[in-house]
């Protein structure tokens, strides 16, 4: 589907022709180079290291948190919350922890690593392109996520109401972040939100422009990859989600500093539009961190079943019907505000109508495996990880997309453990596919198979048993987002505990690797992974050129 | 910076342009949304939107159709009034003029200005239940200690009767919320 005609070695020898044009080696130095950087393989590497560094500031949050749950009763949230602190201190700073986790692993480490990450790095160079369409623009994206990150982290250190911090829940939800909260944390939280959504709008702009206008002669829409499809499909998600995300928060400050009333019911406002507004972001937004997950398994999984992935327009078409029929179900995270029975009726069917594209995608990915010759490297694992987790995920969603179900489960621990499962596993599962894939190219060095298989192992293990004791918890009644529980939820919540230690022991194994094979990893060739893999990308060199596709491959 | 061909990179100023625009609207659709959320509101009964009669009369009752009305009353922290209601059900005859009062007085040592914020349960009962007149419908000043007697006069539309979702409601509550308005001594 897409053997090019020309190769990596072809555009070097083109280059050393006409090298003050297309100086393809010419790297500049460290500085200008990384900070000032138009590159964008460079700036998908600035993307990685920072959806790492958040991973592992928004992780650490999340072992704080299971820490003061292993047991019922509160043992360490004063404590935490610094000397003298009164109970109302310490269960606020439990809000600001949740309120953390959420927005970073959500906007600073999810979609970085996705959109940012692994869509800087191959969309130009599995559709044949020099470079995105505007890369100063892509600087700006990257660099508008630093004061971002900076603004949200800041915020913990600053009053939040009752206590230091942000202490709303990454939804934000009115009047709890509007007269709820004083002082200037929540703004700082919400100025966070305005420029991660800044540099995310920036970010979608570029790469459809980079997809539609910069696809290499012969690379129509229908042949390009499945990832090239689901980032073109992220990015309109993000494109009509995140203006109206800027447009709710700014309401969100208007109503906290200059006294509006837009949320506030004395004023005759309505808190609850506040809730659509945002679950109108809010439900495209968990599709913009999948959707880019979907398209790496695709790759994944045909690469290592040394097939082309099955049913391919109809893979790519179900992308876009998860977009579309995304933005008409945002209604289903508000079951509980008091919709009427039509309403409910209404957002719980369309809301089951996802499982028809999702399916496909599932069933497809089985498919494209039957017959292949397989082999289980430690991305294939990841993908196969990642399939099974999703599809627990999903069934579960569609237990939760019932309005009368729900009345019963939201804000219970099965949501979390829902959302966990297609998130935290799924997500995650698939960055970690797509890390283990692509590092031989992005590095020009192969990883360690038994570090890489040994974090799977502890990681998949671990995550279930974290996660997957919280549906009983949830369908127990064990509330989320409150940080005691009772005594008769403690069994599960030990259990819980243990897969968190497996699965952080998982995470060394991550690390290691990745200094393992910086250091000491073998150099690999232009494709490491056979004939499964027959992407653009994999007929560079590892790593690839400064500059590559100076003359356009042409796609049969 | 690899530099492109000027053909693709005006068509990449094209789409980016109309890109841009896209999100423009997006942001304007969002700050539409207020106003617009109001309007379908009050239009559809949305989510317990009550209705408010064109005039004075009411559709007449219908015989042997009724449903009982119960009256809740809420006072935000901020305002140092009581207020309740008179009585805490009427049974209604559906189409009937109907007239409940609220007590409210306030216990403070000011003059406070406050205004009401209503809705009913069920919320798809809200289009059927007509507000002829109602206390909520402007701004009530009390005097230091003063006590006022608040009416709100309704009909349940007939119309009820043939929605097959609503017409087996035996029960509509009637909730408002007093809060103060701001006062111009009380803006910094």
């Amino acid at each position: 589907m897409t053997d090019t005609t020309a190769n990596a070695t072809h555009f070097e020898a083109h280059d050393a022709h006409d090298a003050h044009h297309h100086d393809a080696e010419h790297v500049p130095g460290f500085f200008v180079r990384w900070f000032m950087s138009t590159n964008h393989k460079d700036i998908g590497t600035l993307y990685l290291i920072f959806a790492i560094i958040a991973g592992i500031i928004g992780g650490s949050i999340s072992g704080l948190m299971r820490t003061e749950l292993a047991q019922p009763h509160i043992q360490y949230l004063q404590q935490w919350a610094g000397a003298g602190a009164t109970m109302d201190e310490a269960t606020h700073l439990w809000n600001v922890l949740i309120t953390a986790h959420g927005l970073i692993m959500v906007f600073f480490m999810v979609m970085p690593a996705m959109i940012g990450g692994f869509g800087n790095w191959f969309v130009p160079l599995m559709i044949g392109a020099p470079d995105l369409a505007f890369p100063r623009m892509n600087n700006i994206s990257f660099w508008l996520l630093v004061p971002a990150f900076l603004l949200l982290l800041g915020s913990t250190l600053v009053p939040g109401g009752t206590g230091n911090g942000a202490g709303t829940g990454w939804t934000v939800y009115a009047p709890l972040s509007t007269s709820g909260s004083t002082g200037p944390a929540v703004d700082m939280a919400i100025f966070a939100l305005h420029l991660a959504g800044a540099s995310s709008i920036l970010g979608a702009i570029n790469f459809i422009t980079t997809i539609f206008n910069m696809r290499a002669p012969g690379m129509t829409l229908h042949k390009m990859p499945l990832f090239v499809w689901s980032v073109l499909v992220t990015a309109f998600l993000l494109l009509l989600a995140l203006p109206v995300l800027a447009g709710a928060i700014t309401m969100l400050l208007t109503d906290r500093n200059f006294g509006t009333h837009v949320y506030d019911a004395s004023g005759g406002g309505d808190p609850i539009l506040y809730q659509h507004l945002f679950w109108f972001f809010g439900h495209p937004e968990v599709y913009i961190m999948i959707l880019p997950g979907f398209g790496m398994i695709s790759q994944v999984v045909a690469t290592f079943s040394r097939k082309p992935v099955f049913g391919y327009l109809g893979m790519a078409y179900a992308m876009v019907a998860i977009g579309v029929i995304g933005f008409v179900v945002w209604a289903h995270h508000m079951f509980t505000v008091g919709l009427d029975v039509n309403t409910k009726m209404y957002f719980t069917a369309a809301t089951m109508v996802i499982a028809v594209p999702t399916g496909i995608k599932i069933f497809s990915w089985i498919a494209t495996m039957w017959g292949g010759s397989l082999t289980f490297e430690t991305p294939m694992l990841w993908a196969l990880g990642f399939i099974f987790m999703f599809t627990v995920g999903g069934v579960t969603g569609v237990v939760l997309a019932n309005g009368g179900v729900d009345n019963n489960l939201h804000d219970t621990y099965y949501v979390v453990a829902h959302f966990h499962y297609v998130l935290s596993l799924g997500a995650v599962f698939s960055l970690f596919a797509g890390w283990y894939y692509w590092l031989p190219k992005m590095s020009g060095k192969m990883y360690n198979e038994l570090l890489g298989k040994a974090h799977f192992w502890l990681f998949f293990i671990g995550v279930n048993v974290l996660f997957f004791p919280m549906h009983f918890l949830g369908m127990d009644g064990m509330q989320r987002r409150v940080p005691d529980y009772a005594d008769a939820f403690a069994y599960w919540n030990h259990i819980a505990t243990i897969g968190f230690m497996m699965m952080a022991a998982g995470m060394v194994f991550f690390f290691v690797n990745i200094i393992y094979t910086l250091a000491a990893g073998r150099k690999v060739g232009n494709n490491p992974w056979g004939e499964g893999a027959t992407t653009l990308e994999w007929t560079l060199s590892s790593p690839p050129p400064f500059h590559q596709f100076s003359t356009l491959p042409r796609i049969d | 910076m690899t530099v492109l061909d000027p053909h693709v990179a005006s068509r990449n100023g094209r789409t980016a342009g109309i890109m841009a625009l896209v999100v423009l609207a997006m942001l304007g659709l969002a700050y539409a949304s207020v106003p617009l959320y109001r309007i379908f509101c009050e239009a559809t009964g949305f989510d317990g939107t009550t209705r408010r009669a064109k005039g004075p009369a009411a559709p007449g009752p219908v015989a042997g159709k009724s449903v009982s009305v119960r009256f809740d009353a809420n006072v935000s922290n901020s305002l140092p009034w009581r207020f309740r209601p008179e009585q805490n059900t009427q049974l209604v005859t559906i189409g009937e003029r109907q007239m409940a009062f609220f007590d409210a007085k306030n216990l403070s040592a000011r003059t406070i200005t406050g205004t009401a914020a209503f809705n009913v349960t069920p919320a798809q009962a809200g289009r059927y239940f007509t507000k002829i007149q109602c206390f909520c419908f402007s701004e009530q000043t009390l005097k230091p200690g003063e006590e006022a007697r608040m009416p709100v006069v309704f009909y349940v539309d007939p119309a009820i009767l043939k929605d097959a979702d609503d017409r087996q409601i035996t029960e509509i509550t009637l909730s408002y919320t007093f809060y103060p308005v701001d006062q111009p001594q009380s803006r910094g």
